[in-house]
């Protein structure tokens, strides 16, 4: 019967509408599995912006110790990559440079925007060469205050993005 | 602390004031050894002449033994020698200083931007590692170059000669002086830009017409 | 992708044989700066570096705010070594002002840099470590350095950026029952400190990567006018605490390491040095402090220079001489501030290093050139 329908003209519909259905029905019963799964190994890109890059750096030192809420360590390659920890001041020089990190990211990705200069520009609200927030180059997930902030506080910031992933629809993309 | 000026013949070039409006322009066509600079000193707050450090003094009068009145020696200070230099014999001042008096990297390049003198200064802080007795000096050579009031860095009349076959330290700070107020060394290998973005077509930001957003 | 890229982040092609790379500013082993190298097969012919992913325009933020409320921006190009780039602004602004400090203080000051360092110096070799790929080495130093940012933090009561030191002496005076804890800090950072020894700088694996590599000559380290410890390893004997004392550094018995070889090994070796050599002069000035009194000469508010007037001032900060150019004109703002900031100087020794060495020796040169690039960038 569905030999029948299905023709050359109309199969790209077909596929399209399979696609929606299977997406549905993966949703509800596989998403949370394969969020959990996102949520335990979120690799950071190894993209050091400003000063805040220190505080990160502690994050991951043994006191701190960000990898057993699973925040690896800051990785090299971006294809293995799903989260940006833009830590500190974005400059003029430095705004496209990370939108095409964060273009060559696969999806999912997600964004943590660590520090008052990445969020409002901060201290250098009124530089020449300092953009004020990041939102307008990428999209934020999670802001984290502080300048810098405590290590304790970046790491209650991806406990925040992680709450978050638990509750996104995975399907978006599947 | 400051240098008390016209206390014996041999500093009548020094001034209490290290930078009044006028030391500039007037630096070449000064004749120092026979007009000392009208005294400012009567309003000074301190009448007691200070007494000259005697090494740094010494290290002063050798160079204006050497240049004369070309040069000017705006102060004699604890450890710092500043001398004020017209932009056609900073070359060899520098040389001099190289050679003779065994001074052998730049610490700093500065530029100052003076908008009522319509000059832009640049002053290089010259130390010494090879010589020990040395150390503790910085001395410190300015120059002016004429400031324009539209500037198209490189192309206008925004020049100096560089010190960078004198002094090789000074290669990135005077790429850094170039970008920052849009002064052109002549002689430089390699007058790129070095820490703006590579899109950058303002003003030169560290002059005083480039307002920083809200002030 | 469109086929026009924006200016400054096309390669062009320079011959069939020689490549151009791109390191940075996205790469391990780059930090925040870009260096364009030129290849042929494994050796590096050419090498420009490209600073300025993180210039923030300090200078001309100085030009508009007073003396006091350039405090905080003005730590932040090394806010890990917060106290050692404030301090030429600060003792260069005592001068316009005419504020005296009172001894304690003075001595308090001492403390705060030469812990502050040692936590510069720990990151520095964690990162260090970690650009070696030598994971170990990477741990030891984090979690060590805790322990003097902890005292840090009893100090000052922030982890990195304190501001503590103020035009007149520094902010807060030290909490009770400081001098017990200090000493017994450091001398535990300093028996913890001197065990990296066996771990790292006697490990065949670490000397062979770093030994003979980007030698730097005496002759060289004077003419490009480097500064702190490549200087240092390259023989020459020059310590602003020594040469130039300030405060009462020289009250204090201060010992200068200085190496011959001006490899990297020994450019990785003087920081270590200076760690200890810096627990001995925490020590010394423990001991040496006044017991109590006044930290800080109270200013009146909007403080001015006297008139036209200049002042440069250089401290040794955690990677060299750092000196700071203040113009004032004689009003509450300074006319100019320049930092002559140790890694824009030792920035210079990095192309003629690389030239001719392999790629994969780029890590250990440019990162033991102890380059920091935030402040470059200033």
């Amino acid at each position: 019967m569905i030999k029948d329908l299905v023709t050359p003209e109309n199969a790209n519909v077909f596929v399209g509408k399979l696609g929606d259905i299977l997406e549905k029905a993966i949703d509800k019963p596989l998403g949370y599995a394969i969020n959990w799964g996102r949520i335990w190994s979120l690799w950071p890109v190894h993209i050091e912006t400003a000063c805040c890059s220190v505080e990160f750096g502690a994050a991951s030192s043994p006191r701190y110790d960000v990898e057993r809420f699973g925040i690896i360590e800051a990785f090299g390659s971006l294809r293995q990559c799903d989260l940006v920890v833009v830590q500190g001041t974005i400059t003029r020089k430095m705004a496209p440079r990370l939108r095409l990190v964060y273009d060559q990211m696969p999806e999912p990705k997600y964004v943590i925007a660590m520090g008052a200069c990445a969020i409002t520009g901060g201290l250098y609200f009124d530089s020449y060469n300092v953009l004020p927030g990041i939102d307008g180059v990428i999209p934020v997930d999670v802001y984290v205050p502080g300048c810098p902030p405590r290590p304790e506080t970046l790491i209650q910031g991806c406990m925040l993005l992680q709450e978050k992933i638990k509750r996104m629809k995975a399907r978006k993309f599947v | 602390m400051h240098a008390a000026s016209g206390e014996d013949q041999e500093d009548e070039g020094q001034e209490v004031c290290m930078m009044s409006s006028d030391t500039a322009t007037t630096a070449e066509k000064k004749p120092v050894a026979k007009a000392p600079p009208p005294k400012p000193a009567a309003k000074k707050p301190e009448p007691e002449p200070v007494e000259l450090p005697v090494f740094e003094k010494g290290i002063s009068d050798k160079i204006v033994e050497k240049f004369g009145d070309k040069i000017e020696v705006a102060f004699v200070k604890e450890d710092r020698v500043r001398i004020n230099v017209g932009k056609e014999d900073v070359h060899d001042v520098a040389e001099f200083v190289r050679d003779e008096l065994s001074y052998d990297h730049v610490e700093s390049v500065s530029g100052v931007d003076y908008p009522q003198d319509n000059e832009i200064e640049v002053v290089y802080h010259i130390g010494s590692y090879s010589d020990s007795s040395l150390a503790r000096q910085v001395l410190v050579l300015a120059t002016r170059a004429q400031r324009e009031t539209n500037p198209i860095p490189g192309n206008d009349a925004t020049k100096l000669p560089t010190l960078r076959d004198v002094f090789y330290s000074v290669e990135f700070h005077e790429r850094e002086i170039f970008e920052m107020f849009g002064v052109f060394f002549e002689g430089h290998p390699d007058n790129r830009r070095l820490l703006l973005p590579e899109d950058w077509a303002d003003l030169p930001p560290l002059r005083k017409d480039f307002a920083i957003k809200g002030r | 992708m469109t086929n026009e890229l924006p200016p400054g982040l096309a390669l062009q092609k320079v011959d069939e044989r020689i490549m151009t790379l791109n390191v940075g500013p996205q790469h391990p082993g780059s930090g925040h700066m870009r260096i364009i190298v030129q290849i042929d097969g494994d050796y590096i012919v050419a090498c420009d570096p490209d600073p300025g992913y993180v210039h923030r325009g300090e200078e001309k933020m100085a030009e508009y705010r007073n003396y006091i409320t350039n405090i905080p921006h003005l730590e932040r190009p090394v806010i890990h070594d917060s106290c050692n780039v404030l301090y030429p602004y600060v003792l260069g602004a005592e001068e316009l002002l005419g504020i005296e400090v009172p001894e304690r203080a003075k001595y308090v000051r001492v403390i705060a840099s030469e812990l502050n360092r040692c936590i510069y110096i720990m990151y520095w070799l964690a990162i260090y470590g970690i650009f070696l790929g030598h994971s170990t080495m990477f741990m030891w130093p984090a979690g060590d350095r805790e322990l003097l940012i902890d005292l840090m933090e009893k100090m000052t009561g922030a982890r990195v950026t304190h501001a503590h030191f103020v035009p007149g002496g520094v902010r807060n005076d030290l909490p009770p029952n400081f001098e017990d804890v200090c000493l017994r800090q450091v001398n535990y950072f300093e028996k913890r400190i001197k065990e990296y020894a066996a771990v790292f700088y006697d490990n065949p694996i670490l000397i062979a990567r770093t030994q003979d590599t980007g030698v730097l000559s005496r002759q060289d380290a004077i003419r490009y006018g480097t500064t702190g410890s490549v200087l240092r390893a390259s023989g020459v004997d020059y310590d602003l605490r020594k040469k130039e004392p300030y405060d009462v550094y020289d009250e204090l018995d201060i010992h200068t390491n200085v190496m011959k070889e001006g490899d990297s090994y020994a450019r990785s070796r003087i920081p270590w040095l200076d760690m200890i050599e810096s627990c001995n002069i925490i020590r010394q000035a423990l001991q040496k402090m006044p017991k109590s009194g006044s930290v800080r000469t109270k200013l009146k508010p909007n403080p001015k220079g006297k008139g036209l007037d200049s002042v440069y001032k250089r401290v040794e900060s955690g990677r060299g001489s750092l000196g700071c150019y203040i113009v004032s004109d004689g009003k509450p703002e300074p006319y100019r501030v320049k930092l002559s900031v140790p890694s824009f100087r030792n920035l210079i020794a990095l192309p003629n290093l690389l030239r001719g060495e392999k790629l994969g020796n780029m890590p250990s040169v440019y990162w033991s050139l102890n380059y920091w690039p935030v402040e470059a960038d200033r």
